[in-house]
């Protein structure tokens, strides 16, 4: 059996109010860990698609999407092998930092400063969860005020 | 025609011909019982407490099958009702409960006998509503019904807002049900049915494991017709009893924590598990890593989670016991020969002669279990038969001799004290033909006493059996075992007259010292046929084995306590 290992699961659940509780409630109570949660509605659907990011053996992550499963208003649970994941992040700099070294940096992760104010400007990129710790540890030493991370999404590939 | 959320409710009963609902009144679900109230469909049966209202449906479920229903009110009315709730969620019990809920315009504001109702069910229902509108309603009470029933069973919660049963809309109920997202499989896969019949071919000595699932799915007979066709003996869970019918020399005995020594032994000494409707709970299996650790696992079950959760199936097949069992048993009557089995039927024997399930009577006193083999012999399949939880719940798993399924009838999963006098009701409701015995301890009967009231007032004679050891029997019996002896807060010396109790309520009491006032007192109260309490002075310290302690193994059985 396999150890704790990052998966990334996909759940699509119709659009009802209290759909979202079902899922987290499932997680607590059955002692399953979230990483990360995002979810958006399905473009021109009833559905809306969850990503969670979760960690567990391979017997846990059969166990979560089959108990996911059984709530009735889960259609599909697929665990991503082969994926396109990718997560946005904004950070906040004082203005007073090197700015044009915060933009090259920003650049070589898929993104640019996007707002600008008197004291601070807005940086968002967005790469791979793993490129992003690795950005957010080199940005370091430009004081970032605040760090927003999005959680991932993902596709199949 | 726009009819009210209230009506809507009474309609939704009668198009799914409920014929009784058990409940209990209040504020924010006044208007649904105001309709009860006009309504001649069906029966409504006031119980004294909203936890044995739900219990009822309960019990009234296990023995129909159908679906049972309970009505309560917002706040304390559905609180009280939710040990129900998680006991039918436990075990699988197809059931539906509507409770009242504040206004619409008050949800949110703690208002008066206010509580997130759907909030707490969730993690205690199959599936939960909250109707916000009227226009829902016929589509949530028919969803309701078919969402309970089908699939692995479980309770459905609905919480209606006091407006929205005012509310008038349309009631059309013709509409069928469709949920996407919601298609149990129920017919197993071919491929799988046949290799796991290879492996039955194959093995040399399969052992069926029973579990509850086969009674929900209406195949005891047919799980008896497939043992007997291929020769192959089984075990029962705590919850199958009454699959193999008490006399079937196939029928090893239950196994698990206290299952007999041959059933443990058959499951460990096994090379192939051909489980049915069973979910390898830690009840039954012991120590993981050492159960039926030699075998293959066939595991059929209608709730995939169920399979390979705690053990891992080699043939592992989802679906409905029933229909797998057409596709299987064909298959296997063709390729099985019961004669191989022979010396692993008398290995069975053995383990049974070495260690029978036994008692002694050793002292003065009755002992429990004497209690339990002596309402079998006089009544056997007359009798349907509930539970409360503890001790005399495992010496009734262990010696009734149950001949039927949905003859048993005890909270399995959950263990809720207090389940067993409500339960019995609400099977005497459905099948008052048969004398309905509630074997009970003198601890679990205090936590629903209340429902002799109801049983005086419905004309439900229930049969109470207190085994009274003055304690909490069983976690006397833990104290007793793994705690040296420190018998804290268990001792129940203290006890009410139980005989004057139940006849305070208008009901009959018998207080019994020996064996031929039991006999007395059974005949009376059966002739009286009205509610009893039998309160039965039994052997104090006598204690439930033989016993896997907790995370032990089957094969290594405490089968007696000796004095140290």
């Amino acid at each position: 059996m396999s150890g704790n290992v990052r998966r990334v699961v996909s759940v699509i659940v119709y659009n009802e109010s209290s759909t979202l509780s079902r899922i987290t409630d499932l997680f607590s109570a059955r002692g399953y860990n979230i990483v990360s949660l995002t979810v958006a509605p399905i473009p021109e659907s009833k559905y809306s698609r969850l990503t969670i990011v979760t960690s567990g053996s391979s017997r846990v992550i059969e166990q979560i999407i089959k108990q996911l499963h059984k709530l009735i208003p889960v259609l599909k649970v697929y665990e991503h092998e082969d994926l396109v994941e990718k997560e946005m992040t904004l950070i906040k700099f004082p203005i007073t930092e090197n700015i044009s070294d915060i933009d090259t940096l920003c650049q070589a992760y898929n993104g640019k400063i996007v707002n600008a104010g008197p004291d601070m400007v807005i940086a968002m990129v967005a790469d791979e969860p793993k490129r992003i710790d690795h950005f957010l540890e080199a940005i370091k030493r430009f004081h970032p005020k605040e760090i927003v991370r999005s959680g991932a999404v993902a596709l199949e590939r | 025609m726009q009819i009210s959320g209230a009506q809507m409710v009474i309609e939704a009963m009668i198009a799914e011909e409920v014929t009784v609902v058990f409940g209990y009144p209040g504020g924010a679900i006044m208007n649904v019982y105001d309709e009860i109230y006009k309504q001649d469909s069906f029966k409504h049966i006031l119980t004294r407490h909203e936890q044995a209202a739900v219990h009822a449906a309960e019990g009234y479920a296990q023995r129909t099958g159908k679906v049972g229903v309970a009505m309560i009110t917002s706040g304390p009315g559905f609180t009280n009702g939710v040990t129900g709730l998680a006991d039918a969620y436990m075990d699988s019990i197809p059931i539906i409960v509507i409770s009242g809920q504040v206004p619409m315009s008050l949800i949110g504001t703690d208002a008066f006998q206010e509580i997130d109702a759907v909030g707490i069910s969730r993690s205690c229902t199959k599936h939960n509503y909250l109707v916000t509108d009227a226009a829902d309603l016929p589509r949530v009470l028919k969803e309701a019904f078919h969402i309970a029933r089908t699939g692995r069973p479980g309770p459905v919660h609905i919480d209606i807002p006091k407006d929205v049963t005012a509310q008038l809309a349309e009631f059309d109920y013709s509409a069928p049900v469709v949920l996407e997202t919601y298609k149990p499989t129920t017919k197993g896969n071919t491929r799988q049915i046949k290799k796991a019949v290879e492996a039955i071919a194959a093995a040399k000595r399969p052992l069926f494991y029973l579990g509850g699932g086969i009674i929900s799915a209406e195949a005891a007979y047919d799980v008896r017709e497939f043992a007997k066709s291929c020769g192959i003996p089984a075990v029962e869970t705590f919850r199958a009893r009454g699959t193999m019918g008490a006399d079937n020399p196939l029928l090893i005995s239950m196994l698990g924590m206290h299952g007999s020594y041959a059933a443990n032994m058959a499951m460990s000494e096994t090379d192939l598990v051909i489980a049915l409707g069973a979910r390898f709970d830690d009840r039954v299996t012991g120590k993981l890593s050492e159960f039926a650790k030699g075998a293959d696992i066939i595991h059929v079950d209608i709730d995939p989670a169920s399979i390979s959760k705690l053990v891992n199936a080699d043939y592992p097949i989802v679906g409905d016991i029933k229909k797998v069992l057409e596709v299987m048993m064909p298959l296997a009557k063709e390729k099985v020969d019961p004669e191989k089995y022979t010396p692993w039927l008398e290995t069975i024997e053995n383990f049974e002669k070495l260690h029978p399930l036994s008692y002694r009577e050793d002292t003065d006193n009755i002992k429990p279990q004497w209690v339990i083999e002596r309402v079998g012999e006089l009544l056997g399949d007359d009798a349907n038969i509930t539970t409360d939880v503890g001790q005399h719940q495992m010496w009734t798993a262990q010696f009734y001799p149950f001949s039927r399924p949905r003859q048993w009838n005890s909270s399995g999963g959950l263990g809720t004290m207090g389940y067993g006098f409500p339960a019995a009701l609400g099977v005497k409701a459905a099948d008052p033909e048969r004398v309905s015995i509630n074997i009970t301890g003198d601890g679990s009967i205090l936590m629903n006493i209340q429902e002799l009231m109801t049983a005086v007032e419905q004309k439900l004679p229930v049969i109470n059996i207190i085994l009274n050891n003055n304690y909490l029997g069983m976690v006397r019996q833990w104290q007793t075992l793994f705690y040296d002896k420190r018998h804290s807060e268990t001792d129940l010396s203290v006890q009410p007259d139980f005989v004057m109790l139940s006849q305070s309520f208008g009901g009959a009491g018998y207080r019994v010292k020996t064996k031929e006032e039991f006999d007395a007192a059974l005949k009376d109260a059966i002739e009286k046929n009205v509610v009893t309490i039998i309160d039965v002075a039994v052997e104090r310290m006598e204690n439930v084995m033989p016993m896997v302690p907790s995370g032990g193994s089957l094969f290594n059985m405490m089968l007696e306590y000796k004095e140290k």
